[in-house]
């Protein structure tokens, strides 16, 4: 079967009868000792076949499943007729980072969750679709930029460059504002560049995304903490902007408290994972940061999210020698993607779950030695509808390890918010913001992804980022702010 | 980038660069930082403000060569370039009239302690500042910081200029001599502030110091920076650098930052070896 033959058209019974493709991936024995891509992406051939799949629903529940409506059915048929750039622009009208969001996205709980062949069968590969056209485009480098409306002399400031930011930008450039995105770090793409690591999501991919949006007009300025370098007040009656967008995530990382978790060797997953990611530590000493030495050593990470998983992978491909994760509830609760924890698990990382550290334990040089746990037992379910854990008596025991990893998720960070004292903020110190309109407490202010919801998904930052953009364009058309909800 | 417009050796392995950052410069109050990385496979390493000038949009930074990044940059001369700067960071040091301050820098401590020491003179405080070094050459800013204090008292370590001793002798003369003493404030290797602390925690004087902990992002999401101290954990970067002195665990300091002992002499000698490649 060749991309471009014509395809008789198959009944559904026959589209049925094709087997889910395969993601080709890198030997797990492999890949555990580099940092190149585990999922090698799909052939035209595995891509043609995969699309194929897809009954072409008249009302597609894929779609529904998506946080930002990408027309499934429609960039699927795109694919069917070999005109893969079409089918890339059918998802850029919805979703700007495919290549990203391909990758990353947990379509187990959204698109492919929903996709009516699950119901019998394998749902469509969506995500391994979506990032093969958007891989597809890229190498072509036929990236058609897409028009911007001519200058409407207003200008927006978007605080943090990750998915929400540049979503925001993105669609804000095009419309025709002058957009500048200002990022703390040095580099530009939030947790897709400093937290989930390059064999996961190729930071070249990233890279790319950006350079896509610097050409349509997107102004980066990097090294600026809004808070510290300029105030949002500032930014507003000084720099001339007319509105102002947040999206700086939900960076502060969570410790677990107790005894011995200042050892050396005991890391938060952000630390471990930005050394790593952002300053290339697993490069030292051709890269100037330094990170632990895990070379033959026995190492833990605590937690059960996306971000335990790739922490442990990571240290991992460090040359940890038993890789340890350490969960407090059973690996059905884990709320990492079922396709992490399977490449854990391939790339020999031993899950430890019902299991909670309760003290750190170090040598007289103070780097960590052990981490004591305790058994769990899973309880009555709590009011979240999941059974709680708690401690089995007598169960306590001594883990030898010399690097730990706390991976507990994240809380939002204050810096904005503290500085900024007309902008409110929830119990949690999340920004407050209208759920439709994304306004805050104050006028030309929004907030969107990660530090409106906690720590979420890529997408539905994303999705996030491209209402705010939709709501500041109004605003700055109609020029009033009328008295938000939700805030 | 960031343009370095002047640079200057102060003393053997100690340079003053001014470096154009004009954001930086129209924001900065004493007791705040930088972060800076010299190029594309550089660290980041933050460094105190000694001083700024906004209407130039210039700061100034004083660097003590210790290390590979650190050394490096000491290299640089005016017309070269720093990639990434990004400030100011940390809360600025708390300013009010104390009544009498004494203002201790011990080494490089001395030029962080320069911008807090003449703000607090000028918000009508008494300040008597202590400058030590381990020897002669190694005393920096002596004329700046005479400029700015009402005393100044000079140690080294081996008597080469001022009095031979150490910052701590000179503070619990002051304080043993029955003088009143309103409020502290040290800068320096972990140690010294450790002694320091220790020298003024029965009197209960006001004692604040600026920890100097492992940093890598500056902005409160990491955690590489926390110290201990008896309300619990906090992140150098955001919560401080400045601490109330009694509070701080300076042992867990000390060993949090040998914790790349290794790495950073790896590190080092690669560098002396061969310069060029940087
Ligand atoms: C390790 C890890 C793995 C993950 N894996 C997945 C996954 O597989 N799939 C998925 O869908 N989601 C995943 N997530 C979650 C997802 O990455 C986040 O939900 C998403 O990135 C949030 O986007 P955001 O734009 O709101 O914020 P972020 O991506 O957090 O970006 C915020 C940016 O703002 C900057 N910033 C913060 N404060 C300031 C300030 N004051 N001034 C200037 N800049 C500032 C930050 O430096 C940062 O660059 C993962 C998260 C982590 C940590
Ligand atoms: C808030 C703050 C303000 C500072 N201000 C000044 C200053 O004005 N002038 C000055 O000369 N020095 C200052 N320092 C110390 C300076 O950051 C370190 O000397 C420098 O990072 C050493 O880097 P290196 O590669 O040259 O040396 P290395 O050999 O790598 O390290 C030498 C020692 O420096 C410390 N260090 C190493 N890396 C870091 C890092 N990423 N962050 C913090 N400390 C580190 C460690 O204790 C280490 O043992 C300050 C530190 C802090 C935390
Ligand atoms: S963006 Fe994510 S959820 Fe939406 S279709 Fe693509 S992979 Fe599925
Ligand atoms: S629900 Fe599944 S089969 Fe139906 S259109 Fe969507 S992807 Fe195709
Ligand atoms: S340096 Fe990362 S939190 Fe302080
Ligand atoms: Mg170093």
């Amino acid at each position: 079967m060749s991309a471009n033959a014509p395809t008789p058209p198959l009944s559904n019974k026959e589209r049925v009868k094709i087997p889910r493709q395969h993601m080709p991936e890198q030997d797990a024995g492999l890949r555990r000792s580099n940092f190149e891509e585990v999922n090698q992406g799909l052939t035209v051939l595995g891509a043609t076949t995969e699309a194929l799949r897809c009954l072409q629903c008249a009302s597609p529940k894929c779609m529904a499943g998506c946080p930002v409506g990408v027309k499934v059915k429609d960039f699927v048929e795109l694919i069917v007729e070999g005109d893969y750039l079409r089918a890339a622009a059918k998802i850029r009208e919805d979703n700007i980072l495919p290549a990203i969001t391909g990758r990353v996205c947990p379509q187990e709980t959204q698109c492919e969750g929903c996709c009516i062949l699950g119901n019998k069968f394998e749902p469509l590969g969506i995500g391994y679709l979506e990032r093969f056209v958007a891989d597809y485009e890229r190498q072509s480098g036929q990236l058609g930029l897409p028009d911007r409306a001519p200058p409407t002399g207003k200008k927006v400031a978007i605080v943090g460059s990750g998915p929400a930011g540049l979503s925001a930008a993105g669609d804000l450039v095009r419309m025709g504002h002058a957009v500048t995105v200002f990022e703390a770090l040095h580099e530009i793409g939030g947790v897709l560049i400093y937290g989930i690591p390059e064999f996961r999501l190729p930071k070249e991919i990233v890279r790319r995304e950006v350079d896509v949006m610097r050409a349509m007009g997107v102004d980066f300025q990097t090294n600026v903490v809004i808070g510290k370098t300029v105030t949002i007040d500032e930014l507003m009656a000084d720099e001339g902007y007319d509105a102002v967008l947040v999206a700086t995530g939900a960076g502060l990382p969570k410790f677990l408290g107790v005894p011995g978790e200042h050892l050396n060797g005991v890391y938060s997953a952000n630390e471990f994972l930005t050394r790593v990611n952002l300053m290339r530590a697993n490069e030292f000493p051709e890269y100037d940061e330094p990170v632990f030495d895990v070379r033959g050593r026995d190492i833990a990470v605590v937690g059960g999210g996306n971000t335990a998983m790739d922490a442990v992978r990571t240290a991992a491909r460090l040359g940890a020698k038993t890789s340890y994760l350490i969960y407090r509830r059973s690996e059905a609760e884990m709320p990492a993607r079922a396709e992490e924890a399977k490449h854990a698990k391939e790339e020999g990382i031993t899950f430890l779950c019902l299991t909670n550290p309760v003290a750190f334990l170090g040598e007289e040089d103070g780097f960590v030695r052990s981490v004591r746990c305790m058994k769990m037992e899973l309880g009555e379910p709590d009011a979240s509808g999941r059974r709680s854990p708690r401690p089995i008596p007598d169960s306590e025991f001594e883990l030898p390890i010399q690097m730990a990893i706390i991976a507990l998720g994240t809380e939002a960070n204050p810096l904005v918010q503290s500085t900024t004292p007309d902008l409110k903020t929830t119990r949690k110190g999340y920004i407050a913001a209208d759920p439709e309109t994304l306004r805050t407490s104050k006028k030309g202010v929004f907030a969107g992804g990660d530090i409106v919801t906690g720590g979420a998904t890529v997408i539905l930052a994303m999705g996030a980022g491209r209402k705010a953009a939709a709501s500041i364009a109004d605003y700055l058309n109609a020029g009033t702010w009328d008295q938000p909800q939700g805030a | 980038m960031f343009l370095i417009v002047a640079a200057r050796f102060l003393a053997p392995d100690v340079k003053r660069f001014t470096i154009e950052a004009p954001r930086v410069a129209k924001k900065r109050k004493a007791g705040q930082f930088v972060i800076l990385r010299l190029h594309a496979h550089g660290e980041r390493i933050p460094l105190t403000i000694a001083d700024s000038d906004p209407d130039a949009g210039t700061i100034t930074i004083i660097v003590q060569g210790v290390g590979k990044t650190t050394k490096l940059l000491n290299m640089l001369e005016a017309g070269d370039a720093v990639l990434d700067l990004v400030g100011p960071l940390g809360r600025p040091s708390e300013i009010e009239r104390f009544g009498t301050a004494v203002v201790i820098g011990g080494g490089v401590g001395a030029a962080i302690a320069y911008p807090t020491a003449k703000a607090l003179r000028e918000a009508g405080n008494h300040v008597i500042a202590i400058v030590g070094a381990r020897s002669r050459e190694l005393v920096i800013l002596e004329d700046e910081i005479r400029a700015i204090s009402d005393e100044l008292l000079i140690t080294t370590d081996d008597g080469t200029y001022g009095t031979m001793g150490f910052v701590t002798d000179q503070l619990r003369g002051i304080i043993e001599s029955g003088r009143r003493v309103d409020y502290v404030l040290a800068i320096g290797p972990p140690r010294m502030m450790q002694a320091v602390a220790e020298a003024t925690r029965a009197r209960g004087i006001r004692t604040v110091v600026s920890l100097n902990s492992l940093m890598v992002d500056g902005t409160g999401m990491c955690g590489g920076c926390r110290i201990l101290t008896t309300g619990g954990a906090r992140f150098a970067c955001v919560d401080g650098p400045e601490f109330d002195a009694h509070g701080v665990d300076f042992d867990l300091l000390v060993q949090r930052n040998r914790k790349y002992a290794r790495q950073e002499a790896e590190s080092l000698r690669r560098f002396l070896e061969h310069p060029e490649r940087d």
